[in-house]
């Protein structure tokens, strides 16, 4: 039996070798979690990228998004002997071993939609939708104008350790130190860890905390939805404005009767579009992973490589609101 | 055997309760064997699934993921037979990984960061061997509540940031013996410790006693309190090495560490034979269920299979071994 599948193995290595020499390559995506639609849209961009060039594309993800749980994933991926793994890291350091250990195989790791901050020297390069350090600032002026520039605000974030999340925050906090927003004050951060709902349950609980609260800025997708709902449901939608990060798909309805009048968000289907190109070129030599580099991306233009190997696929934050909703199918 | 015969079963003298079991029956009717049979039949069904599985160098490797657990899974092994639970080690893992990670953080020496974290362990368990033995308190109860309190802890000293571990301290999985990481050799090495404990000394001949009728195993003058403190203790310990293994391996620490850890080491037990209310159960068994739960999960990880379907394999397959484990022992033991 062993000896069957020892053969087995040798000639699937045959076969994946040949694979090879057809210049086709194996990029896989890890996701933070499975069932979070925001990655679907990011997965198609890999998937319609991928039937137009030489790349064969996978989508895994663990149950949860703990820290560690994308770990036997990476492991897995390195074991298959694929090109390029894509991940949105679940941590910003807890990865830094398995990273090396696939890189050091060969393997190209590209974060994409968050980074592994202050440990960037663990992957290849970042593929960022938007410059994320005016994330925090374009969301505080959000909110700002929806309630006035005055009252009482909080954020539902993803979990704890999320890397963007607390990049994000973090640029809220001092954003919110502009004279501009003085007569706003930031009186509770919850966490609501990506689940509906632990999300509604905490959106619940700073309703019934902060009396007085004027609007809730909820930068992920889970989160802003869930908090739409609640408001929505209690009909305090006047009162309370809820912003955030969200897709148009799962908001069209709250925008629609008003329970949200805006929030932004950029393409995540893009960022899975440029990731897929951007591999491909990197394997074909057409590109250096080098700062300044640049190279063509359908329907993007021309995309250059920034400081830290950064890659953005837009330049500022998309708004959407009753106006432009209906453009967007994501 | 030569009373393999089939004659024997049929006849209707096997239906009075005093034959004895042929010596077959002995030696091939128990749970590990089970366990045994489900590990073959994973072991092939994965290199079925998937080309990339059947690779030793792979396997080991994924093991190390899971040896932490595997290692103090071995000593809750022992205190299940004794009778009791132990649901901490897991958040246990996590505090004394934190306070390790946060002492030499924070300037202190390494061998006293490693001592305070192994105390901490220690101070775990003492703290359920007090609750337990002294205070005469269910142990499921009791340790629940310390579970919650390590993780609060834990959290109390990390916060919700991550604490790096010295560069040196980093990657015992990469520390290779004879080709094995060495959380695979410590883990085996433990188990031949704890299984020769547990199956030729008299301690060990006490732990399954007092697990199988604690009242009796004191009337025959077996200090049941002293043994189920030492497993308490031992428990604590181990944990805290777990816990700064897998900071090894991670290189950072942080309060959710081995979060919800508990279960897999109470669903290797549990597939590996050992009985829920004490007094049967063998390291054996936990050896080969810890290798059976990794190369499921791993076999199914590597053939891209959707989470959702490793999750239903799992309920499934813990779910046949005890109902098997249950049979066998009405079967085996009336």
């Amino acid at each position: 039996m062993l000896k069957k599948s020892m053969m087995v193995l040798a000639a699937s290595l045959a076969l994946s070798t040949g694979a090879f020499a057809k210049d086709k390559i194996d990029i896989v995506f890890i996701g933070k979690n499975t069932g979070n639609p925001y990655f679907d849209s990011l997965t198609k961009g890999f998937v319609d990228a991928c039937q137009k060039i030489a790349c064969n594309f996978e989508f895994v993800a663990p149950a949860t998004a703990e820290a560690t749980s994308q770990i036997p994933f990476i492991e897995a991926q390195v074991q298959r002997g694929v090109d390029v793994i894509a991940i949105s890291p679940n941590s910003p350091d807890a990865l830094n071993q398995v990273f090396d250990a696939a890189r050091a195989k060969g393997i190209t790791i590209l974060t994409v939609n968050g980074d592994i901050t202050g440990n960037e020297p663990h992957r290849d390069a970042t593929i960022l939708p938007t410059d994320f350090t005016k994330v925090g600032a374009d969301q505080v002026e959000m909110v700002g104008s929806l309630i006035g520039y005055e009252g009482e605000i909080a954020i539902l974030s993803a979990t704890t350790e999320a890397p963007d999340q607390n990049f994000w925050i973090q640029g809220m906090n001092e954003a919110l130190k502009d004279p501009k927003y003085a007569k706003m004050k930031l009186v509770a951060t919850v966490y609501g860890d990506d689940q509906p709902e632990k999300s509604t349950t905490e959106m619940e609980a700073l309703l019934s905390n902060y009396p007085n609260l004027k609007g809730v800025i909820a930068p992920t997708t889970v989160g802003v939805a869930a908090a739409a709902q609640v408001v929505q449901s209690r009909g305090v939608a006047e009162q309370v404005k809820v912003t955030g990060l969200g897709l148009p798909s799962e908001m069209r309805d709250f925008i629609k009767d008003g329970t949200v009048k805006a929030f932004q968000l950029w393409s995540p289907y893009n960022e899975g579009w440029l990731a897929a190109h951007f591999s491909v070129d990197l394997k074909n030599g057409t590109v250096k992973n080098e700062v300044g580099a640049t190279f063509d991306v359908p329907n993007l233009g021309t995309i250059t490589i920034n400081k830290g190997n950064s890659i953005n696929t837009q330049a500022s934050l998309t708004t959407f609101n009753a106006e432009n909703i209906d453009e967007f199918n994501f | 055997m030569s009373t393999m015969g089939t004659p024997t079963l049929t006849s209707p003298t096997r239906l009075e309760a005093a034959a004895p079991r042929p010596l077959w029956h002995v030696i091939l009717v128990r749970p590990e064997t089970m366990t045994l049979v489900l590990l073959i039949a994973a072991i092939v069904f994965a290199s079925q699934l998937s080309p990339y599985f059947l690779d030793i160098g792979y396997i080991l490797r994924s093991f190390t993921l899971s040896a932490e657990f595997a290692i103090v899974a071995l000593v809750l092994t022992m205190v299940i037979i004794a009778g009791e639970i132990d649901l901490s080690p897991a958040a246990n893992m996590a505090l004394s990984a934190c306070l390790f990670a946060w002492a030499q953080a924070s300037g202190f020496p390494i061998p006293i960061a490693v001592a305070i974290g192994l105390l901490a362990g220690l101070a775990t368990g003492v703290l359920n061997a007090f609750m337990i033995i002294a205070l005469q308190l269910p142990s499921i109860i009791v340790t629940i509540g310390t579970l919650t309190l390590c993780r609060g802890l834990a959290q109390l000293i990390a916060g919700d940031k991550s604490i790096r571990v010295p560069d040196w301290f980093i990657g015992i999985d990469k520390v290779l013996v004879l080709g094995v990481p060495m959380p695979v050799v410590i883990f085996v090495v433990a188990a031949l410790v704890l299984g020769l404990t547990l199956a030729s000394t008299i301690f060990g001949r006490q732990i399954y006693q007092i697990g199988t009728n604690e009242v009796a195993a004191r009337y025959a003058g077996i200090r049941t309190r002293r043994i189920k403190l030492v497993l308490f203790l031992l428990m604590g310990l181990v944990a805290a090495v777990a816990g700064m293994m897998t900071a090894s391996r991670l290189g950072s620490v942080r309060y959710d560490l081995g979060l919800g850890g508990e279960l897999q080491m109470v669903l290797m037990a549990m597939l590996g034979g050992t009985y829920i209310f004490g007094g049967r159960g063998t390291i054996l068994g936990t050896f080969l269920a810890a290798w059976l739960l990794v190369v499921v999960s791993t076999g199914m990880t590597v053939a891209n299979l959707l989470p959702a379907i490793q999750l239903t394999v799992l309920g499934v397959l813990l779910i046949v071994a005890i109902i098997a484990t249950n049979f066998i022992y009405s079967r085996t033991q009336r």
